[in-house]
């Protein structure tokens, strides 16, 4: 099975004047979660949306490989999935068209069959033909899931990943989250005790602040 | 083709939401009328019918054309779509959709003006379609790109009339001369150094919007 690797170098970022993370380097691989861990403000969010290539770092490089291929940002897309609060799907669309939009704007092949199997595992197969303005915000994270899930990405993202969901839905994203990363490499940034319980290294941010002024 | 996905989420999308149509109808609609709740019993000449012509599609690309990028970061949809697709693909989607509103739009001004103005008369029928095609491209490239440019600030409304009118100023005065021309029945021979500043300012937008993309797409 072919590794996907993603390596941390020299991380810094700042917003403005204000030091978020300093020298974060670290290398994560396939079948590993790595937990990304600190108060509220501490940068966790900022650090998966570096890893995703979403916004840039102040100083330092990420870099992106499965196998020997160096995955260039403009592909990152076809090998990540992302699951975070500020992430919102169609409203206007059901949930089965915001996925076959989002195979066919991939340029993959929608698989129904996992899609299926997806939407039954998460408990909304019943609802997938009303439209997602109709959904709670618990069906809408479990939707957010399917979304992450359903092109089988080899780096899982996933920001705060139980929020919104109830005890069920926890134990359902928990066993999704074992059954990838059997193959792929999870990140979870979270600081809930039960998500960083999975992990098999925690980042803490706290350890990378070095100054407070720029 | 996964451009043209994008375009055909997009057209779903606006037939659902109807975000830009509902504008963009509306403000065909109240310009139109208040030309001529204006104009009354004048006569007016055929320039400034052309003229017309132009200012009413100028305004109201403002008021719709922004949508394409506006609608996204208002409904919060930005992070997903940069979860999807590459930046090219991102602005090709977009561009096809605007393309294709800009058309629908500028035709249905043009068969109203033609239908309601009786000094508006297109001697050089080809000649009109040539600039009418051709500045089309144009208005849809350049409002695709400020779009996206405007879509992450806070005052858009403000900032899109203010960010087009230097962009599309040179395309609106050749589309005025060109139509001109079309309505004194010049030959497309003798329009030819219009035409080919149309065509250089279509390449020289969608070059630079494509390769400036990537930047502005990017937080």
């Amino acid at each position: 099975m072919t590794d996907y690797t993603v390596e941390l170098k020299n991380l810094i970022k700042y917003f403005g004047r204000r030091l978020i993370f300093d020298g974060i380097n670290f290398a994560l691989t396939s079948r590993n979660i790595y937990g990304v861990s600190g108060p509220n403000g501490s940068g966790k969010s900022t650090l998966v949306k570096i890893i995703a290539d979403l916004i840039s770092p102040t100083r330092g490089k990420v870099n992106h490989k499965f196998g020997d291929k160096i995955i260039e940002p403009e592909e990152l897309h076809n090998y990540l999935g992302f699951v975070s609060p500020y992430l919102f799907l169609y409203d206007e669309f059901t949930a089965e068209e915001n996925l076959i939009y989002s195979c066919n704007i991939r340029g993959v092949k929608y698989d129904k069959e996992r899609a299926d199997h997806l939407l039954s595992q998460l408990n909304i197969y019943d609802r997938k033909k009303d439209l997602v303005r109709g959904y709670s915000s618990g069906m809408k994270q479990r939707l957010k899931f399917i979304f992450a899930l359903l092109h089988e990405p080899q780096l899982i993202i996933l920001d705060e990943p139980t929020s919104n969901l109830d005890n069920p839905g926890k134990e359902i994203v928990y066993q999704i989250i074992a059954e990838e990363s059997r193959r792929s490499l999870i990140v979870i940034a979270s600081n809930e005790d039960s998500d960083l319980g999975l992990c098999t290294e925690v980042i803490e941010l706290e350890k990378f602040k070095k100054q407070t002024n720029a | 083709m996964k451009s043209f996905s994008l375009f055909k989420k997009d057209w779903q999308s606006e037939l659902r939401t109807r975000y830009a149509i509902n504008a963009l109808a509306m403000f065909i609609l109240v310009t139109i009328s208040v030309i001529m709740f204006s104009i009354g019993n004048e006569k007016i000449s055929e320039y400034l019918t052309g003229g017309l012509l132009w200012v009413v599609i100028f305004f109201s690309a403002m008021s719709g054309l922004s949508r394409a990028f506006v609608s996204e970061e208002e409904r919060g949809t930005t992070l997903t779509l940069h979860l999807m697709a590459s930046p090219a693909t991102i602005f090709s989607g977009k561009l096809i959709f605007n393309v294709l509103l800009v058309f629908l739009m500028n035709l249905v001004i043009t068969f109203l003006f033609s239908l309601l103005f009786s000094s508006f008369i297109i001697k050089n029928i080809l000649l009109f379609a040539i600039a009418f095609l051709l500045g089309n491209i144009g208005i849809a490239i350049s409002s695709t790109i400020i779009a996206a440019i405007i879509s992450k600030a806070s005052s858009k409304g403000t900032l899109y009339p203010v960010l087009s009118f230097p962009i599309l100023l040179p395309l609106i005065l050749t589309l005025l001369e060109l139509t001109k021309f079309a309505m004194d029945g010049n030959s497309i021979a003798g329009s030819s150094v219009e035409i080919f500043v149309l065509i250089c300012y279509d390449v020289i937008m969608g070059t630079a919007s494509f390769l400036l993309f990537d930047f502005i797409w990017k937080e």
